[in-house]
């Protein structure tokens, strides 16, 4: 009996819970609009070497260079303003080692969102970004003496540039397209993560993004470098009030897979309606190295997010799972590209996606095998479930495979929740809410299986409270 | 003490009348069978007593316990105590069986209450042996991928699971060969007590061999046009429903 009402006390809360702002009084504010005065704002503001301001002016010049992708993108992309966003907000303060030291504000929210909770039920270390910056950023002493490095991308930048600047922006260069140059100008926050040889992390390291302020922009920068032999799970969540204005939040994520290393990664997300979702996310897997995006798409208005692979060293392998929920006002332009460039190359994609009411569902994949490689697989799978006519699907898979020594599969379907199998549901006594989210988790079970289990139950919850909504 | 009764219910689908003015009293532990040729509103009328949307009823009520069903939505009706074991089950990809009658059941219960799972599984295991059904099917998605006959024990399992006031079993003989006809049967009669009440539809009497109705009615174009005992069954099964078909004709 107890659990029950403990559930439904979370669910209530969980719903309001990411609904929620606070007043904060920013000491580092970089206005509205994008310039050079933005950038150089930021970079005094972080004290930063020579050499990375003139990468982000040079990537600032890429930005302003680009036309928006609205060729084959949604035109919706054209709503956002850039020159109404604000690039830049900090409290000024280093990120604390200890909850206690976090202030009032920042750490009310992060409490509301548990995380706290979580890092001392599961996790090896958080890092907890408020706007622009980490608030919180702490790693079990287990992990650290180890050797891992678990900070944020200004102290990787200051503290570890050797190995920093190795990899920084050569698995996704600036260019890549116009958002990943927007991030390459204007980043601040993410994860620099570093494992040594041979050390497999055994609980996951943790990130949360959460964007407080109205009319923001968040642009963190992670870089993960997981060296020979070593394994590394990693999970982000991110959350945002909902407000009337729209939000940004443009990401880039690279990973770094060193011969036979693993790393996995795992994305829960569930944004505001307002949110404007555009990520760019790509893991280098040398040799027999494995790189597995494991990601959860739901809310924003409109994501587009294609996590990658390039396999460069023989037998490497690259995987993306992914879970997409398009609700009314959305659209999830989601997908996977895999590169294939080395001998006995593997690559593995499965992705689910829901749209409910006006949702709408995109699924882009890219599957590149040259034609001088031997041995090379791919299995896409993508599966889309409608939830009423109203719904919209699309799926432009992208496979060049060049040579004949390699094997290729590819399977979509698209399904449709029945009214026959929701009136057979109903008859057993299960709401209309019910019955749709017992449907759609049914739908992505053997995906959801793929998560750690703490985060397979709130991704069951949030599915179910979108669907509960959605049902009215 | 539980009731259902069907007062001169009219239902269309599409415009077009199939139930005209059908009455009929089920009371408290006892098997009423329905019997018709096709097209008589056999379907219809578990249909329109479970609230299929896709109907319309025009006219008349159906009460359970003194309270219109027509006025609740589907889950309530269920809830109240109605269950309909439907002819042809919806299949619901990825939800196993045990979720499924888990989430029935927990939907029965008040707010803040949780099934106990180990209970649940002995419960359902004990009627699964009954039913001889493998206990792997708990793992399996809801009559994904189930023969007729599965499916048919399936309806019987959750009947069970659910211990509803009324049972509207809808030509549960179906598709099912006479082994699996009888474990349906032996289901339905472990089913049956002083306190919950049977509406068992169905084209042949062959089903009837097995649960023994206590009346039999004949349903012809949308109207009960014959009550009787369960003799009623054998003698249109001998002489086919023209034979009352006529017969009704002469009388109006």
């Amino acid at each position: 009996m107890k659990t029950e009402t403990k559930t439904d006390k979370s669910i209530e809360i969980d719903r309001e819970e990411s609904n929620f702002h606070f007043d904060v009084d920013y000491k580092h504010d970089a206005g509205r609009g994008l310039d050079e005065e933005t950038i150089d704002f930021i970079s005094n503001v972080k004290k930063e070497d020579q050499w990375i301001r003139e990468f982000r002016q040079r990537a600032l010049k890429v930005f302003n260079k680009k036309e928006m992708p609205t060729h084959w993108a949604s035109k919706d992309l054209n709503s956002i303003n850039f020159d109404e966003i604000r690039y830049y907000l900090s409290a000024g303060e280093a990120p604390k080692r200890s909850w206690e030291d976090v202030p009032d504000e920042m750490k009310e929210t992060f409490e509301r969102l548990g995380i706290p909770e979580k890092e001392r039920k599961f996790l090896a270390g958080v890092e907890a970004q408020f706007d622009s910056e980490a608030a919180y950023s702490n790693v079990k002493d287990a992990v650290s003496e180890q050797g891992v490095i678990f900070v944020n991308s200004s102290e990787g930048l200051a503290e570890h540039a050797d190995i920093f600047k190795k990899w920084f922006g050569k698995v996704i260069p600036t260019g890549d397209n116009k958002f990943s140059a927007l991030n390459s100008a204007v980043f601040s926050g993410g994860s620099f993560i570093y494992v040594p040889p041979g050390v497999k992390v055994k609980h996951p390291l943790q990130a949360y993004f959460r964007i407080n302020a109205e009319q923001f922009g968040q642009f963190e920068r992670t870089l993960i470098i997981v060296d020979e032999g070593a394994e590394l799970t990693y999970m982000e969540g991110c959350t945002a009030p909902k407000f009337e204005t729209n939000t940004l939040h443009s990401a880039v994520v690279e990973l770094v897979a060193m011969k036979n290393a693993k790393i996995q990664y795992i994305t829960v997300q569930n944004w505001s309606a307002n949110v404007f979702n555009l990520v760019t996310k790509r893991g280098l897997a040398h040799e027999g190295a494995e790189v597995r995006w494991i990601d959860c798409n739901i809310g924003s208005r409109l994501t587009m997010k294609y996590p990658g692979v390039i396999m460069k060293g023989e037998g490497a392998r690259g995987e993306v799972i992914s879970i997409a929920l398009a609700n009314d006002g959305q659209h999830q332009d989601t997908g996977a590209k895999m590169i294939h460039a080395a001998d006995n190359t593997s690559s593995n994609v499965v992705s689910k996606s829901i749209s409910v009411g006006e949702g709408r569902s995109t699924y882009r994949g890219h599957v590149h095998i040259p034609k001088h490689l031997k041995g090379c697989k791919n299995n896409t799978e993508c599966d889309a479930l409608l939830i009423n006519s109203k719904s919209r699907t699309d799926t432009y898979p992208a496979v060049t495979v060049r040579g004949n020594q390699h094997s290729t599969q590819h399977e979509a379907s698209v399904s449709q929740v029945s009214e026959e199998q929701i009136f057979y549901m109903k008859q057993r006594g299960l709401s209309e809410a019910e019955a749709m989210s017992l449907s759609v988790n049914g739908f992505v079970n053997d995906l959801v299986r793929e998560f750690p289990m703490e985060y397979s139950v709130e991704l069951k919850r949030l599915i179910d409270l979108e669907m509960e909504g959605s049902v009215g | 003490m539980s009731s259902l009764e069907i007062v001169n219910l009219h239902a269309n689908i599409n415009g077009t009348e199939i139930l005209k003015g059908l009455n009929l009293n089920v009371p408290q532990g006892e098997v009423h069978a329905i019997m018709g040729p096709n097209g008589s509103g056999k379907s219809t009328l578990a249909k329109v007593m479970a609230g299929h949307e896709d109907y319309e009823v025009t006219g008349g009520d159906v009460l359970l316990n003194g309270k219109s069903l027509l006025e609740m939505e589907v889950d309530e009706r269920s809830k109240a105590g109605l269950f309909l074991a439907f002819q042809y089950p919806a299949e619901i990809p990825g939800v196993s069986n045990a979720n499924f009658l888990r989430a029935a059941r927990q939907a029965r219960l008040p707010e803040g209450e949780e099934i106990d799972a180990v209970a649940f599984y002995k419960e359902i295991y004990d009627k699964m042996d009954q039913l001889g059904m493998d206990r792997k099917f708990t793992g399996r998605s809801v009559n994904e991928g189930f023969s007729g006959g599965e499916k048919k024990r399936n309806e019987v399992l959750q009947m069970m699971m659910l211990e509803p006031a009324y049972a509207v079993l809808d030509e549960t003989d179906s598709g099912l060969d006479i082994d699996a006809l009888k474990i349906v049967a032996e289901g339905v009669n472990a089913m049956r007590s002083q306190d919950r009440g049977f509406l068992v539809i169905t084209h042949y009497q062959r089903l009837l061999d097995y649960i023994v109705p206590d009346h039999v009615h004949v349903l012809n174009d949308g109207q009960i046009i014959r009550s009787g005992s369960k003799d009623l069954a054998l003698e249109l099964e001998e002489k086919g429903y023209d034979w009352l078909k006529e017969e009704n004709l002469v009388k109006s």
